[in-house]
C-alpha cells in the first residue's frame, strides 16, 4: 500500500476478481500495463432498440445478444475491451433504459450500474447510445448521466437512418462530452469510439488534480461547462432533507469530484429519489432515513407537480439544445419510418395482420415440431450406437451399464434438447430483431392480459406445445422478473410432443378404434380433447397463479413498436449459439445428474442372473420389480390407487420422470414384453388389455386410461423442465414449487376424473 | 396557440374541448393538454417526452380493440385504452 491517496486505484478488489473468475487474474499483467494500475469499468447504456448490444459486439468481439426489443439484455454481459494496445476495459452491457428513475427493481439496474452499488464496481465512463434520429428524446439518459456527474462518451448511433449531417461539433460543445457517429450494423465509428473513451477516462483520472499541476495545454481539452436544467426554485429548495439522507456509498466516484461537482451529484440523486421513491416503488436497498425524506417532501402541498415539473424542466433543456443544433430530428425519419408504417399496414390489419401472425407462428410451430425431429432422430440414433458400441467392446457389468444407461444416456438427455433450442432461439432473435415481437405483443396484448400474461408470452407458450424446455428459456425475451416467472410455471402444462407416445398408446390400448355420428374417430377425438384440456389448463393456471403465488402490481402496457430492421445473420446465428451453450453448461450437469439418479432407482439392487428356463424378458421385469424404483412404485401404491393405478404405473411414472416417452418403455420391462421395438409398442397393447388385477379383474379400463391421459397431461413428469426453471430461476424455491402444484393438481384431476366415473357407473 | 378552431368529428366539438385520448379521432392531429394516471406509468410517459403541449397522433387500434398506437415525437409508442382515458388531448385538425 501506498499513500492514502492512491489507495482506491491500488488496492486489489477481491469482489471483482471472484466475479469475474479466473479471466482477471490471467489478465493481470496486461492490467499492470493500464494506466491507473487497475483495468477501467466501462458500462454501455442506452434506450431499447437503440443498438446498444450490436455495439457492444463490435468493440468487444464478445458475444451478446442484439435485439430489437425493448428489455432484450435481461442479464448483464461483460467483456474485455481493448482500447488501444496495453489499455483495457471491462465493457459491461446494461439491460435498455429509457431514463434512470425506476419503479421496479428491473429498472433499478441502470441505476445500480451507474454508481456502482451492490458488489459492482461504479464505470469510470459510460458510453451512452442514442438515435441519432431522435436526439431529444435520447438525450434525457445522457442528461440525466452529466447531472450524476459522470464522464460519458455518446455515440449517436443509427446514423444511416438520418439524412443530412449530424451537427456532432455543436453537439459536443452543448452538452461537454465526446459525440461519435456510429453504425452498430457495419462498425463504422468504432475505432474513434475507442479513442473518444480512452480520452474521457484520461480526463477523468486527472479531474480533481490541481488545476495548477495539468498546465495549459490539458486545461484546453476540458470541454464546455457541464449543463444543467433550471428546475423550479421552490423545489430546489426543498431538496435539502433528502440531499442529508443520500447515503454515501451513491456519492463515491472512481474519480475525483470538485466540490461543486460533488454538490451537483448529490442534488441530481436527491432529484432521483424525490421522483422514483414513493410508498409504491419495489425498490431495493433504499434506506428508510430517503425514504421518510422523500415521503415529507412529497407530502408537503404547496410543492408544484414535482414529476412533471422535474421531467418538463430537462425537456425543456433538451428542446432548446436540439433546435440549437438544427439536427435532422423527425423530417429525415420520415422516410424509415414510412416504411414501417406500410409494413404496419398491412402486418397490423385487422384481418392480413392475423393471417399473416398466425402464418408466423404456425412455421415457428412447425419447425419445432417437424424440422427438429431428423436431427433428434439422429442424436438419438448417434447416442444408441455408441452404447452399442461400449456394450460390445466392454465386458458386461456394473461398469459398463453405468457408461451405456447413466452417463451415455445422460449425455443423449440433454443433447437431444439442442435442435429445438437451436430453432427456438434463432425464430426469436429474428422476430425480435426485425421488429416483428413488439407487434406480436401488441396484437396479443388483449387476450395475454386478460389471463395475466405479458404480450410477449406467446410465442414461449406456443413453444411449449413442442418442447417446455427451449420454451422456458425464451422466457428470457420478457423484461418483468414476475412476466417470466408467471410464464415458466405454466408452459410445463401445454401438451408437449414427449407426452404423445404416451397418449399414443393408452388410447391405441384401452379406446376402440370405432367411430361416434358414424364418422368421427374416437381415438382422434379423444387426442384433440387431450390437447384441448391441457389449453385449458394451462390459461387456467395462468389465471389463478398470476393471482395468488405470483401477484404482481398491474403494470400499464408502454411499448415501442421500433421500426422495422434488416437483422444480422451473424449476430443471430452467434447469440443463438451462446444461448445454445449455456444451457449444455448450466443446465445439462442437473439434467445428467438426475439420468443417473434414476438410472440407479431403476436398476438397483442388482438382480442375479436369469433363473434356468426364465426368459430374458420375464428377468428383466423381476429385476425391475425388485429394484428400488420397484419398491417406491410398490411404496406409493396406496396414493395413486385412488386414481386406477396399480404399482407397476407407480414404476411407470417414475421412469417417465427422465422423459415423459420413457413411460412407454418403461411400462414394457415391467410388463415383461421387454422394450418396444415401434411406436406401435404391439405387445405392450395387448398385455396392457389383458392384465387382470388381484380380484381377477382387467386392470386397465377406458376409465383408468382416461385418468393416466389426465394425470399425465398436468403432472411435472420431466426433470430436465424442472433443471432449466431451476437454472432460470437461480434456485431450488421456483422448480420445488412447480413440480409440487402440478403433481398435486394432477392428483386431484385424475381422483376426480376415476373416482367421478366410477360414482357414475363407468369402469 | 394560433390554431383556428375546426370543426371535429368523434367526441371533440368545435371550440376545440380537450377530449380523453382513447375517444380522440383516428389519425387528427392532436395536442396533449394533461397526462395523468398512476404515478410510474405517468412518469415514463413524460419522460418519454409525452408531456403538455408535445403533439400527438393516434395511428391505429389493435385488431381486438386495444392497445392503441400512437405517433410522438418520431416514433411509435402503444398504451391500452384504460391508460389513454388518463391523457387529455384537443384536436388541432381532424384526420
Amino acid at each position: 500500500m501506498t499513500t492514502p491517496d492512491d489507495a482506491p486505484q491500488d488496492r486489489a478488489d477481491p469482489e471483482i476478481v471472484s466475479q469475474t473468475d479466473a479471466e482477471e487474474g490471467r489478465e493481470a499483467r496486461a492490467e499492470g500495463a493500464s494506466s491507473g494500475g487497475r483495468r477501467a469499468e466501462v458500462a454501455i447504456l442506452g434506450n431499447p432498440n437503440v443498438g446498444k448490444s450490436s455495439l457492444f459486439n463490435h468493440l468487444s468481439g464478445a458475444q451478446a445478444r442484439v435485439g430489437n426489443y425493448p428489455g432484450v439484455t435481461v442479464e448483464l454481459s461483460q467483456a474485455r475491451l481493448t482500447l488501444a494496445p496495453g489499455r483495457e476495459a471491462w465493457l459491461t452491457d446494461v439491460p435498455g433504459a429509457y431514463s434512470l428513475s425506476a419503479r421496479s427493481a428491473e429498472e433499478q439496474i441502470a441505476l445500480g450500474v451507474t454508481l456502482g452499488l451492490g458488489e459492482r464496481r461504479a464505470p469510470d465512463v459510460v458510453l451512452l447510445v442514442v438515435d441519432a434520429g431522435q436526439l431529444a428524446r435520447h438525450l434525457y439518459l445522457a442528461l440525466q448521466l452529466l447531472e450524476l456527474r459522470i464522464p460519458l462518451v455518446l455515440a449517436v448511433n443509427l446514423v444511416d437512418e438520418v439524412e443530412g449531417d449530424l451537427p456532432l461539433g455543436r453537439l459536443q460543445a452543448a452538452l461537454g462530452v465526446r459525440c461519435v457517429a456510429t453504425n452498430g450494423r457495419t462498425g463504422a465509428g468504432v475505432a474513434e469510439l475507442k479513442q473518444a473513451l480512452l480520452a474521457t477516462l484520461d480526463e477523468a483520472a486527472l479531474a480533481g488534480v490541481d488545476d495548477g499541476a495539468l498546465g495549459a495545454g490539458a486545461g484546453s481539452s476540458t470541454l464546455a461547462p457541464l449543463p444543467t436544467p433550471k428546475y423550479p426554485s421552490e423545489l430546489v429548495a426543498a431538496l435539502g432533507p433528502i440531499e442529508a439522507a443520500i447515503p454515501d456509498a451513491w456519492l463515491a466516484t472512481p474519480h475525483r469530484l470538485s466540490a461543486e461537482d460533488s454538490q451537483a451529484r448529490r442534488r441530481a440523486l436527491a432529484l432521483w429519489a424525490l421522483t422514483s421513491i414513493d410508498d409504491q416503488d419495489e425498490l431495493q436497498g433504499i434506506p428508510e432515513a430517503l425514504r421518510a425524506a422523500c415521503r415529507q417532501v412529497l407530502e408537503r402541498e404547496e410543492l408544484p407537480d414535482v414529476d412533471l415539473e422535474v421531467i418538463s424542466a430537462r425537456y425543456a433543456y433538451l428542446d432548446a439544445l436540439v433546435q440549437g443544433l438544427a439536427a435532422p430530428e423527425a423530417a429525415p425519419l420520415t422516410q424509415k419510418l414510412g416504411l414501417t408504417d406500410r409494413v404496419d399496414r398491412v402486418l397490423l390489419h385487422p384481418l392480413f395482420g392475423f393471417l399473416i401472425f398466425f402464418g408466423v407462428m404456425l412455421l415457428v410451430f412447425q419447425s419445432l415440431f417437424a424440422w427438429a425431429d431428423p436431427a433428434i432422430g439422429l442424436i438419438e440414433s448417434g447416442i444408441s450406437a455408441l452404447q452399442d458400441w461400449v456394450k460390445d467392446v466392454a465386458p458386461s457389468g456394473l461398469l459398463r451399464d453405468l457408461v451405456t444407461e447413466g452417463v451415455l444416456g445422460g449425455v443423449g438427455n440433454v443433447v437431444v434438447f439442442l435442435p429445438q433450442i437451436l430453432l427456438l432461439f434463432l425464430f426469436v432473435g429474428l422476430l425480435e430483431d426485425s421488429g416483428y415481437m413488439a407487434r406480436v405483443a401488441y396484437l396479443m396484448d388483449r387476450v395475454m392480459r386478460s389471463l395475466g400474461l405479458h404480450g410477449r408470452a406467446f410465442v414461449p407458450m406456443l413453444s411449449g406445445f413442442a418442447c417446455a424446455i427451449p420454451a422456458v428459456l425464451a422466457t428470457r425475451t420478457m423484461e418483468r422478473q414476475r412476466d417470466r416467472l408467471l410464464t415458466m410455471l405454466v408452459i410445463p402444462l401445454m401438451t408437449c410432443s414427449a407426452r404423445l407416445p404416451v397418449y399414443t398408446l393408452i388410447i391405441g390400448a384401452l379406446f376402440p378404434p370405432s367411430t361416434v355420428l358414424g364418422f368421427l374417430p374416437v381415438q382422434g377425438l379423444l387426442m384433440v380433447a387431450m390437447y384441448l384440456f391441457a389449453i385449458l389448463m394451462t390459461l387456467a393456471a395462468a389465471a389463478v397463479l398470476g393471482r395468488t403465488v405470483v401477484k404482481g402490481r398491474r403494470v400499464p402496457l408502454i411499448l415501442e413498436l421500433p421500426p422495422y430492421r434488416v437483422p444480422s445473420f451473424k449476430a443471430l446465428l452467434r447469440a443463438t449459439l451462446q444461448r445454445a451453450g449455456s444451457f449444455l453448461k448450466e443446465a445439462g450437469g442437473v439434467i445428467l445428474v438426475c439420468t443417473l439418479g434414476l438410472w440407479v432407482l431403476l436398476s438397483f439392487p442388482r438382480a442375479g442372473e436369469p433363473a434356468p428356463g426364465e426368459s430374458p424378458e420375464a428377468h428383466q421385469a423381476a429385476a425391475l420389480e425388485q429394484s428400488y424404483a420397484g419398491r417406491v412404485g410398490k411404496a406409493i401404491e396406496p396414493s395413486i390407487a385412488p386414481l386406477g393405478f396399480d404399482w407397476k404405473i407407480g414404476v411407470g411414472l417414475i421412469g417417465a420422470f427422465g422423459a415423459r416417452e420413457v413411460f412407454v418403455s418403461t411400462m414394457g420391462l415391467v410388463y415383461g414384453v421387454g422394450e418396444p421395438e415401434d411406436e406401435e409398442a404391439a405387445p405392450l397393447r395387448e398385455k396392457i388389455r389383458s392384465e387382470m388385477n388381484r380380484e381377477g379383474k382387467p386392470t386397465y379400463t377406458p376409465l383408468v386410461g382416461l385418468s393416466l391421459l389426465v394425470f399425465f397431461a398436468i403432472a411435472c413428469q420431466c426433470m430436465s423442465t424442472l433443471a432449466v426453471v431451476k437454472r432460470e430461476t437461480k434456485g431450488y424455491r421456483w422448480p420445488l414449487f412447480m413440480f409440487a402444484y402440478m403433481t398435486a393438481l394432477a392428483w386431484v384431476m385424475s381422483f376426480i376424473v376415476y373416482q367421478g366415473g366410477r360414482l357414475l357407473g363407468f369402469g | 396557440m394560433s390554431e383556428r378552431p375546426q370543426p371535429s368529428s368523434g367526441c371533440c366539438a368545435s371550440p376545440p374541448a380537450p377530449c380523453t385520448l382513447d375517444a380522440a379521432p383516428r389519425g387528427a392531429r392532436l395536442r396533449l393538454e394533461r397526462v395523468d394516471g398512476e404515478r410510474a406509468f405517468r412518469r415514463r410517459l413524460l419522460e418519454l417526452g409525452l408531456l403538455p403541449g408535445t403533439l400527438l397522433q393516434v395511428v391505429r387500434v389493435a385488431p381486438l380493440g386495444d392497445p392503441l398506437e400512437l405517433s410522438v415525437r418520431g416514433t411509435r409508442l402503444s398504451i391500452r385504452s384504460a391508460e389513454a382515458r388518463q391523457l387529455l388531448v384537443t384536436v388541432l385538425e381532424p384526420a
